[in-house]
Formats: structure tokens, C-alpha cells, sequence
């Protein structure tokens, strides 16, 4: 293998001890999730707040989200999250290849989920079926199909794209957050192709992969909340 | 230096646990499809989001190593859940408190 080459990392001179600089780095990161934590927040809770209000929008828009890719892309995430956990074990034990094997099927988990949206997404552009005031569906065709879960309906709400409004918004969010997760994830790859990290050193990988699960989380709440409103 | 006991920050979880804590995952997502099934009435949000949060809690506590992190990372990652719960409880507190028209589906 080409990570034959090993890099040893000197902690900088302003903190104590490596464990000191490590500490350090995953603080800062663990700060940086909150804020990351409470910008998903703030669509968690708008969703929450029009939910209540206007349940019937969420209960009709769900019917346009295919619950069967919603949980393959569920599958693929956690399995994305048990392989990036796995590239840092490996690390610990400082065994490159393995770890570096372990990040490249991560990085391949996230591609796949980002083709699955690319598929949901185009259904419902196609459709019509977009934010606000975008919004152009066929109100016939809306009724009729969303008529085969809610025979009683008589009408489409005219408030209807709201509930798109917060799809787009909350997995294109997320969607972007996967996309830099898989670039960083290339990075670190990258890294210890020449040589870095090891178990003396995986700041980085950590960071990394707090990064990655954070994704995770936030679509396992994302999940229900879009697929499975009943 | 990275088995020494009671060095929290380099603890190492065996492979098995993280295996093992993917299956978990795998059948809490079986279990959150499947629960879709019942109608728990105004409940339904409530037994998703519980689901969620066992699922959350696994991903934080073993994949994110927050279960054998220090105090201070807890502490930081808890004071964003509670301004959360404080923004969600203002909103809830506003829309509750308000004379709307409701929906009729």
C-alpha cells in the first residue's frame, strides 16, 4: 500500500500535551454541532408550529414522498455512519488501509443517498410539485391522487406548497450538509494516503466523523417527519 | 497509550459494540415503518419522535463516543437541545394561545 510512509503530528507548542490538543479540537467541534444543531432546529420547530396549525397540508404532501426510498436512504446512512465509526476504529489501531477502505465506502454510502434524492427530487419537479410560489402542480391531478389515501377529499388547500416548502428546504439543507461531508471525508482519505493519522493522532478523522453522524441524526428525525405523516 | 484505563478521551469501543449498535439501528427503523400500521391518534407524532430519539441517543452515545466523553462536550451538546426545547416551547405557548381557524380533514 502507498501509506507506508508514516507522518508523526507534534501537538503546537500553546497546548500541554497532544491529549490536550485533542481535547481541545473535539470541544471546539462539539460547539460548532450546536450551532448546526439549532439551524435544523429552527425548520424542526417551524415544521412543528404549521403542522399544528395546518395538519392536513403535511398529511396530503407526504402522499407525493415514496416512504420505501425514505427508508433505503435511512439504511444507507446508518450503514454510512457504522463504516465512518469503523474508519476511526481502525485508526485507533492504526491500520491505514483498513481505515481508508472504510472512509471510501462511506463517501460511496453518501453518493448513493445523493442519487436516491436525485430521483425523488426530479419525480416532484416534474410534477409540478414545488416550493411556494413555485408551485405548479395540476390541482385535478393533486386531488385525484391524493384522494387514493383520503377518499373524503373534496379539494386540494390552497396552502398546500407550504408543506413542499419545508421539504425542499429541510433536505436540500441537509442534502448540501452530505455533500460537504463527503468532501471532507475525501480530504481525510486523502491524508492518510500520505501518511497522517494513526493512534497516536486521529483528531481530524474524529472531527470528520462527528460531522458525518450529526447528518445521520438529523435524517433520522427527517424521516418520519417527511415520509410517515399519518 | 491508547488502552490505558481511565483515559476516557482515548477509549477505543470494541467492534463488536459498534456492530452490534447497527443492528439496533436497523431494527429501530424496521420498527419505526412498522408502527405507521396502528393509529395512536394525536399520539402518532409522539411514538415517531420517541423512536427517533432511542435511535438519536444510540448514534450519540456509541458512533459520536459521547457515552464515554467527557463532561463538558455532554454539557455543551445538552445546552443545545435545551434552547431547542425553549424555542419550541415559546412557538407552542404562541400557536396554542391563538384563536385560528382550524383544519377540518
Amino acid at each position: 500500500m502507498s501509506t507506508a510512509k508514516t507522518r508523526t503530528h507534534h501537538h503546537a507548542h500553546h497546548y500541554e500535551s497532544a491529549t490536550h490538543e485533542y481535547d481541545t479540537s473535539k470541544q471546539g467541534m462539539w460547539l460548532f454541532l450546536v450551532t448546526e444543531i439549532l439551524m435544523f432546529g429552527g425548520l424542526f420547530v417551524g415544521y412543528a408550529y404549521f403542522h399544528h396549525i395546518f395538519p392536513e397540508i403535511f398529511k396530503i404532501g407526504s402522499t407525493f414522498t415514496d416512504w420505501r426510498l425514505g427508508a433505503a436512504n435511512t439504511v444507507v446512512l446508518l450503514f454510512s455512519s457504522l463504516t465512518m465509526a469503523l474508519g476511526i476504529y481502525y485508526t485507533q489501531m492504526n491500520d491505514r488501509s483498513k481505515a481508508r477502505l472504510m472512509l471510501l465506502i462511506t463517501i460511496l454510502c453518501g453518493a448513493v443517498f445523493m442519487v436516491i434524492k436525485y430521483f425523488e427530487y426530479s419525480h416532484k419537479i416534474h410534477l409540478g410539485l414545488m416550493p411556494g410560489s413555485w408551485y405548479t402542480a395540476d390541482a385535478q391531478a393533486v386531488l385525484e391522487h391524493a384522494k387514493e389515501k383520503f377518499p373524503g377529499l373534496t379539494e386540494i388547500p390552497s396552502n398546500l406548497p407550504l408543506y413542499f416548502s419545508f421539504y425542499y428546504m429541510m433536505t436540500g439543507l441537509h442534502g448540501i450538509h452530505v455533500m460537504i461531508g463527503m468532501g471532507l471525508i475525501f480530504w481525510i482519505w486523502l491524508r492518510m494516503g500520505r501518511g497522517w493519522y494513526g493512534k497516536d493522532h486521529y483528531t481530524g478523522v474524529e472531527g470528520v466523523g462527528l460531522f458525518w453522524h450529526l447528518i445521520d441524526l438529523i435524517w433520522i428525525y427527517l424521516f418520519p417527519l417527511l415520509y410517515l405523516v399519518t | 497509550m491508547a488502552h490505558t484505563h481511565g483515559d476516557s478521551e482515548h477509549h477505543i469501543i470494541p467492534l463488536a459494540v459498534y456492530l452490534k449498535v447497527f443492528a439496533a439501528l436497523i431494527f429501530l427503523t424496521v420498527i419505526t415503518v412498522w408502527v405507521t400500521r396502528f393509529d395512536f391518534g394525536a399520539f402518532n407524532a409522539v411514538v415517531a419522535f420517541f423512536i427517533a430519539t432511542v435511535k438519536a441517543s444510540l448514534v450519540l452515545g456509541f458512533f459520536m463516543h459521547l457515552k464515554y466523553d467527557n463532561m463538558m462536550n455532554r454539557v455543551i451538546f445538552f445546552s443545545g437541545v435545551f434552547f431547542l426545547i425553549l424555542l419550541y416551547f415559546f412557538c407552542y405557548v404562541d400557536e396554542a394561545t391563538r384563536i385560528i381557524e382550524k383544519s377540518t380533514l
